[in-house]
């Protein structure tokens, strides 16, 4: 079987800085793949290009068969993918519903309403603040609430931008459990970490990048016992 | 975070809070019964006020100042205290006697300009003065008090409704009066009374209170508001100098309102708006009867109607479709020049310099009045006795286009397509990752507005019975970029209060006309100042302004349940 998501030799350049420069990896069903790497490696930069914020300089990228480089981002995401980005990027002014809503934007069925009640079961503070201005939320609720929205889009694929950014040691247990439920609830997940412990308790496959190319590949057991993992990355010596 | 003058210490409030009261209340009533005496020697001047116990015109407006000094008075701290105790009588009174205090020094000036010097004040004009002193004085000293929650303030259903009629009510008869006044000082005399008025109820949250029962009782108050409109020309008795200048007051309404999409909706900057009026009303024109229509066809109103308006949203989308994809700055420039070009291109098609179209500067003279059916609207029709000439009948056809237009935009607003406007203004990155088609939401509502523009147009057309470039100028665009942000971006009632002002004022202070353009934006900058969010503000656009403001967002919160109740 053919992997869910396949990126080849992927490169993408601002202006004339290459910020990926040729990486390969793909994402099985049913999955959780982690990319970890330190700040500006790239890890950024390779989901807004697939979701289809950025537009790669060479290489390709297959979702379900189908190349989606040239697509735009609004058709991506009705594809079934769907992009949590980086710092949460709610809509502060809206309300809770309506931010959740927006996640449905692409959507035209009558089942937004059941999946709303279903991202307020996932996350019950939702539920009891469907009509606060979102900007109001801490940090972890915001963060709760980007997952929900990102969820409303009944994506095939998740990608998720640093969930655990600037959240307590507790609120980020939470959210990697969720991760843990979503998976078992059938999402395939990438996820992009640099807090690579926790993401690579949970994944079962990863990739370290540094500085716009893959060095290291692995099962997330595998990474998590690599020594060159452990010091880079875990602060191990 | 609000602005605010500089008030006293809460030390300096609470040492003199048993004696302010008293003053207050006691120049209201000064106030209320000042209206039943004379206030000048000369009977000639703002109607009669020389006569005892027969108040007119300004004595009624302060009599009405003073009895609301004296409710809120009563309510603070009296036997009316159970009615208001969601009301910030406190803040009310200090805001009413601002107003009531500037309202009754304009009097005075009135009456010694008009009638040569303060020696012509009666003893009526001099008690209000001391009353409103007095007012001023003690409310600054009332201090507030605890509040009840607003939104648990019900009072019947019918009385709510009620209160909904009463107001609009008070509308339709202040909007008349106002008309009425063909002296200058009576018209601004009357303003300063409503601001007077609208101060005080604004502070101590009535308005606030209204916005509640206005959102449980949508559909009552769009139908009267409509009713109010309907009835508005029945008040004229046939004379047409008022029902002209409504009727330019609707046009342009009609035309800020789908401005309003454009740019309250969507938030693009459009400075060229005006020429989407304009292609509309050249459409409406060459099709037209005129003997100087370059169009041979002619076909039926409605037809020409739906042409203009594809038309405009043509221009739209080719001046759309390669600006919107960049940043908001660009549209802006790009819209600025297509205005001009627009003008320009009506002066030279005249044959010479280009195709026939559009007689140059001379523009199309003559359309003559529309004709739908067998019905004229140059005739001048009775119902019930009431004389409803040409302008009334253009006055109605217009209320219809308004209807029209507000429908859309609240249809909008409320969808699922407005929801993506919000986020696009919100994140627009953040938008296109959830899967909103940005550009084309923009270009929707860009060639949207237009189409709406060119609706308006084709309409005004037969109204003026002419077109020509001049009228299409830049400064007209600003004057409906100034009426949606002067009455509020994102709303309906407050872009009909800023389009009703912008164009009311010129029209009755004739003699200002000169300054007009400083007098405009004095009023911009002390808007911007003040209340960024315009008159009336939609709550998502006071939380763009206010960020930090905790109690708003919980006040967005309140709103947002009653929506869902």
């Amino acid at each position: 079987m053919s992997p869910m998501l396949e990126v080849r030799d992927l490169e993408v350049a601002y202006g004339k800085i290459t910020a990926v420069k040729g990486i390969s990896f793909s994402v099985d069903e049913g999955q959780v793949v982690t990319l970890i790497g330190t700040n500006g490696a790239g890890k950024t930069t390779t989901l807004r290009t697939i979701s289809g914020l950025l537009r790669p300089a060479a290489g390709s990228i297959t979702f379900q068969g189908k190349r989606i480089d040239e697509v735009p981002a609004h058709d991506i995401v009705t594809l079934g993918l769907a992009h949590s980005p980086e710092g949460r990027r709610i809509f502060p002014r809206m309300t809770v519903e309506e931010n959740l809503l927006l996640g449905a934007f692409a959507r035209n069925d009558k089942e937004i309403r059941t999946d709303l009640q279903a991202a307020y079961d996932l996350f019950p503070i939702l539920g009891e603040r469907s009509q606060q201005p979102a900007g109001t939320f801490s940090g972890g609720e915001q963060q709760m609430l980007a997952m929900g929205r990102a969820m409303m889009s009944r994506p095939k694929l998740l990608m998720l931008d640093e969930p655990s950014m600037g959240l307590s040691p507790l609120m980020m247990k939470r959210i990697m459990s969720t991760v843990d439920t979503l998976r078992s609830q059938g999402t395939t997940i990438l996820l992009v970490e640099q807090n690579a412990q926790a993401a690579l308790k949970l994944a079962d496959k990863g990739y370290v990048l540094e500085v716009g190319k893959i060095v290291l590949e692995g099962t997330g057991k595998e990474l998590l016992t690599s020594d060159d993992v452990r010091k880079a990355y875990l602060g191990e010596d | 975070m609000r602005y605010a003058l500089p008030t006293l210490s809460d030390e300096t409030r609470a040492k003199h809070a048993a004696k302010g009261w008293p003053l207050a209340l006691l120049g209201s009533a000064l106030l209320l019964v000042s209206g039943l005496l004379s206030w000048s020697y000369d009977d000639r001047i703002l109607g009669d006020i020389s006569i005892r116990f027969w108040p007119v015109g300004v004595q009624i407006m302060a009599m009405v100042l003073g009895a609301l000094g004296v409710a809120f008075a009563l309510m603070d701290r009296g036997p009316l205290r159970r009615v208001g105790n969601w009301l910030d009588v406190a803040l009310g009174l200090r805001a009413l006697s601002t107003g009531v205090l500037v309202f009754v020094a304009l009097v005075l000036a009135a009456i010694a300009t008009e009638a040569g010097g303060l020696v012509n004040v009666n003893e009526g004009g001099w008690i209000a003065l001391v009353g409103a002193l007095l007012m001023f004085v003690g409310s600054r000293f009332v201090p507030q008090r605890e509040l009840g929650q607003m939104h648990s303030a019900r009072i019947p259903g019918w009385a709510e409704i009620l209160v909904i009629a009463l107001s609009m009510a008070a509308v339709l008869f202040l909007a008349a009066y106002l008309l009425n006044q063909d002296d200058a000082w009576l018209f601004v005399l009357g303003l300063a009374f409503i601001i007077a008025l609208s101060m005080g109820l604004a502070r101590s949250g009535f308005f606030t209170w209204f916005g509640h029962v206005a959102q449980r009782h949508k559909h009552v108050l769009t139908l009267a508001a409509f009713a109010v409109a309907f009835l508005f020309p029945f008040t004229q008795n046939g004379s047409d100098a008022n029902m002209s200048i409504a009727t330019q007051v609707l046009i342009f309404a009609a035309t800020a309102i789908g401005l309003n999409i454009v740019v309250g909706l969507a938030g693009l900057l459009d400075l060229g708006y005006i020429a989407f009026l304009g292609s509309g009303a050249y459409i409406g024109a060459m099709m037209s009867n005129s003997a100087f229509a370059t169009i041979g066809w002619k076909p039926p109103f409605l037809v020409t109607m739906l042409i203009g308006a594809i038309v405009a949203s043509i221009f739209g989308l080719i001046i759309g479709s390669p600006t919107l994809r960049v940043s908001g700055d660009y549209l802006a420039i790009v819209t600025l020049a297509f205005g001009e070009i627009f003008r320009l291109a009506m002066f030279n098609l005249d044959g010479n310099n280009g195709p026939k179209l559009t007689n140059g500067p001379n523009g199309i003279p003559g359309i003559p009045d529309l004709q739908i059916g067998s019905f004229n609207f140059g005739d001048t029709h009775n119902v019930f006795g009431i004389p409803l000439g040409r302008f009334s009948n253009y006055y109605f056809i217009l209320l219809l286009l308004i209807g029209f237009i507000i429908l859309v935009f609240t249809r909008l607003n409320n969808s699922r397509i407005g929801r993506g406007w919000v986020a696009i203004r919100e994140d627009e990155r953040a938008a296109e990752a959830m899967g909103v088609n940005v550009f084309g939401l923009k270009l929707l509502a860009f060639a949207g507005g237009a189409f709406l523009a060119g609706l308006a147009g084709t309409i005004k057309a037969h109204q003026d019975s002419a077109v020509s470039p001049d009228q299409y100028l830049f400064l007209e665009s600003a004057f409906l970029l100034a009426a949606v942000v002067l009455g509020g971006m994102g709303t309906i009632a407050g872009v009909l209060i800023g389009a009703t002002i912008l164009k009311l004022m010129p029209e009755k202070l004739r003699f200002f006309s000169e300054y007009r353009l400083l007098l405009f934006g004095l009023l911009l900058v002390l808007m911007m100042r003040f209340r960024p969010e315009g008159l009336v503000a939609s709550r998502r656009r006071q939380l763009e302004f206010h960020d930090e403001d905790e109690s708003l967002a919980e006040e967005v919160e309140d709103w947002h349940l009653e929506d869902v109740r």
